[in-house]
């Protein structure tokens, strides 16, 4: 297929997981920032929301002060901001429009109604919170609808699996940011350690990767750091945890290497990743240090996508 | 103005013989019923997404054309006469062209001027002695037609670079056999689905000698932002073949490959819906971004084919226009089939005088000018700008023709108060290859959706509809 086309399909899975992941974000905020202030602690949410975003820099050079209603207007609505929901449909929209031949005509639709709706309903942002609501409904559902039209209505070919790589490696970067942002809670170390603040702060972190009941099905525990930080980033049967984004796209990559008869350095690279994965335990990540463990992963993370548009899509 | 022919009404109450099925459907049908369709119909163009873009309206983008759910319906015998009609002039089109870039035949016998042929901006002297394969220029031709009486069909304008509108002719007929069943049960419509099959038969035909038996063909788009990407993107589909943007493509060694995720990939045939002038920045404008550097050698060394060739702007310019009738005589030994409008060359003295002082009645257009731009009517124009006009006239007498008024014919249509009669044309698409020429039975019709207006142009406000010719 061409490049371009690969490339297109690529980003658009990249926009529309992105902008789920924004919507889920901004949710887990607000309930987090609901609760009194006795269970919140001192910690400011919505700026560890931009921070999880990663676009905390752009927002303070517009906005003097994080609060709710700066940064959901920032994240969800700006049109200065990049990857706020909003620009990430347009360039979703456009993207779609670039490739129309290799999309079915059910993601074409799910993206098309998606960014007619934004202009229709969306147009001036959200006025109430039970609006912005509606509106992260509206994305998540616009998200799950798109994942489910590519997987039911998609041959598998290439363009399947370079879409399907988009969302992988968009989501690693997601859920390894979040925990990131968030690995000072995790530490066992932290003063209060089992404290209401970490209860609550430790469901916001599984909420916005939506994995809440996922934890007590897998563990029928309480909530406990340890196990949650095992389940983001070891736990292969939790579709956002990074083991399981390598295990897809390893599986990815090797289809593309069967289909194309040749391997390259990006299958060699995200096997890598994965084999550390399989071959970590929470033990040793603790004692190496959450933050670096995952920083080195980020980092890893977008090495593949360099990896991978210097092999396929340029 | 004399009252325009009505395809449908007969003036004392009788109707043609094509549309006494759809009268009588129409009586039986709530006018409720036909306004709840035409929505149904806007809503279904608009998650398909089949939009155009206006130039210079900053307002959106991005615009639907408006449909109207009432068809235009031609009798098998009307079809006939013009089908034959338009296989005839675009053989001569595709004479004319190779003559022009040969042996100029045509120059010699003084026929069509010199000086209209070589200091018009669209001959392209790269084209000269170029040899092209099966000697087909205009492999997709969009000519369009009016009619003024139940007789003759006359062409308006022959289109032989990039015509567009035929994903209208396509997603109308859609559209109409979701939205109107019955309607068809009851009439025998002859299908147009096949165009894309014909198309890529026509286009695979004429790959060079040089691609292997299987040729790949790729149709070529100036991308995302051109009015009529909607419509590459479906022809693209339905083609099965590769949209790809110049930046694509990449000539080497005087052959033309994409970029593939599994490396170059060689393309044989390029259906190009970029104009001249952007193909190939070494050879045309520098500045294009859209071309492919080197396009034009590899079309030189004949390891590409270009569909439509380069240069055939020269055939369908409208200071050549009126020359037509001439022209299919001078190739083909024949009275042409179809009508021309009765055309002033305001470069010629005498014509130029009869034009100045008959403004008022008369249709003056750039010669250059396309989609209704620039152009004026006479009888609609306030005095300013007839004035206006004038002085563009006189002071550039070769840039403008000017034509009579056409009284053109009248469909019925949807309107705020019900249905009333709009005039209408049609563009029917020609498709030639290296061995025959072929045409889907139907075609665009616009229609000018505003009371008494003439300019049926998407740009300018127009409209579509389904065409059908029933199948007798």
């Amino acid at each position: 297929m061409l490049s371009r086309t690969a490339e297109n399909l690529y980003w658009l899975a990249r926009y529309v997981e992105r902008a789920e992941y924004l919507a889920r974000t901004i949710d887990a905020t607000l309930r987090v920032t609901a609760l009194p202030a006795a269970y919140i602690g001192k910690t400011n949410e919505w700026d560890s929301a931009l921070l999880t975003a990663g676009v905390a820099a752009s927002f303070y050079q517009q906005y003097e002060e994080a609060n709710e209603h700066n940064v959901v207007d920032y994240l969800s609505f700006s049109t200065n901001n990049p990857s706020s929901i909003r620009n990430c449909i347009e360039a979703a929209r456009l993207n779609s429009r670039s490739v129309r031949t290799a999309l079915t005509s059910e993601m074409w639709d799910t993206i098309n109604s998606a960014w007619i709706e934004l202009q229709a309903a969306w147009s001036k942002g959200a006025s109430t919170r039970e609006d912005l609501a509606k509106f992260l409904r509206f994305v998540q559902e616009t998200s799950l609808r798109f994942d489910g039209s590519a997987y039911r209505t998609m041959l598998r070919n290439d363009a399947y699996w370079f879409s399907r790589m988009g969302v992988h490696l968009e989501r690693a970067d997601n859920t390894a940011r979040i925990l990131d942002v968030k690995y000072h809670v995790l530490l066992p170390e932290e003063e209060h350690v089992g404290g209401p603040l970490d209860f609550y702060q430790w469901s916001s972190i599984l909420r916005s990767v939506s994995a809440l009941t996922a934890y007590h099905w897998v563990y029928r525990e309480t909530l406990k750091p340890w196990l949650i930080a095992d389940l983001l980033i070891l736990n292969d049967t939790l579709p956002r945890s990074l083991a399981s984004c390598y295990g897809n796209l390893v599986r990815n990559l090797d289809q593309i290497g069967v289909a194309y008869g040749r391997q390259g350095p990006a299958q060699r690279h995200a096997r890598g990743i994965r084999n550390r994965l399989e071959h970590s335990n929470m033990n040793d990540i603790f004692q190496h240090g959450v933050h670096e463990f995952i920083q080195e992963f980020i980092a890893d993370n977008s090495r593949l996508g360099e990896i991978i548009t210097k092999q396929y899509l340029i | 103005m004399a009252v325009a022919f009505d395809e449908m009404n007969i003036p004392g109450g009788d109707l043609r013989p094509a549309y006494q099925e759809l009268a009588r459907w129409l009586k039986e049908t709530p006018p409720e019923a036909l306004e709840y369709r035409r929505q149904e119909a806007e809503l279904l163009f608009r998650r398909i997404g089949i939009t155009f873009a206006v130039y210079g309206d900053s307002e959106s983008t991005e615009r639907l054309i408006p449909f109207d759910v009432i068809p235009r319906i031609m009798s098998g015998k009307e079809w006939a006469l013009l089908e034959k009609g338009l296989k005839q002039r675009v053989r001569a089109l595709n004479m004319f062209l190779r003559d022009i870039y040969h042996g100029r035949d045509i120059l010699r016998a003084e026929i069509v001027p010199d000086d209209l042929i070589f200091q018009n901006p669209v001959f392209r002297p790269e084209m000269n002695g170029q040899q092209v394969p099966h000697d087909v220029y205009v492999h997709i031709a969009g000519i369009d037609i009016v009619r003024v009486d139940a007789e003759d069909f006359i062409v308006l304008e022959d289109n032989a670079r990039t015509p567009s509108g035929v994903s209208y002719m396509l997603e109308n007929r859609e559209i109409m056999m979701r939205l109107f069943p019955d309607l068809f049960a009851r009439h025998k419509v002859a299908p147009v689905e096949r165009y894309p099959d014909e198309l890529l038969a026509a286009l695979r035909s004429v790959a060079p000698l040089s691609a292997s038996s299987e040729p790949t063909v790729a149709l070529l788009t100036p991308g995302v932002y051109n009015s009529a990407y909607y419509e590459h993107s479906f022809l693209a589909d339905k083609l099965g073949i590769e949209l790809v943007e110049g930046r694509d493509l990449i000539v080497k060694n005087n052959e033309v490959f994409m970029r593939t995720t599994e490396g170059l990939k060689r393309v044989d045939v390029i259906y190009r819906r970029v104009d001249d002038d952007f193909l190939d920045p070494l050879t045309f404008r520098p500045d294009s971004v859209l071309g492919v550097p080197g396009l034009m050698s590899a079309y030189a060394a004949g390891n590409i084919t270009l569909a439509n060739a380069v240069g055939t702007g020269i055939a369908d310019d409208k200071a050549i226009y009126s020359y037509m009738p001439d022209i299919v005589k001078f190739y083909l030994g024949e009275e042409p089939i179809l009508k021309n409008v009765p055309t002033w060359r305001c470069r010629e003295p005498k014509d130029l005088a009869y034009v100045l002082d008959n403004l008022g009645e008369l249709v003056v257009k750039e010669v250059h000018g396309s989609g209704g731009y620039g152009m004026l009517i006479g009888p609609a124009a306030t005095k300013a700008t007839i004035e206006a006009f004038r002085e563009k006239l006189k002071r550039e007498p070769e840039g403008f023709i000017a034509q009579p008024t056409l009284a053109l014919s009248t469909c019925p249509t949807c309107t705020a108060s019900g249905l009333a009669p709009r005039h209408v044309d049609l563009r029917p698409f020609v498709l030639t290859g290296s061995k025959r020429t072929t045409i889907v039975p139907g075609g665009l019709t616009r229609v000018a959706l505003k009371e008494g207006s003439l300019v049926v142009n998407s740009s300018q406000g127009g409209g579509t509809k389904d065409t059908w010719i029933l199948d007798e």
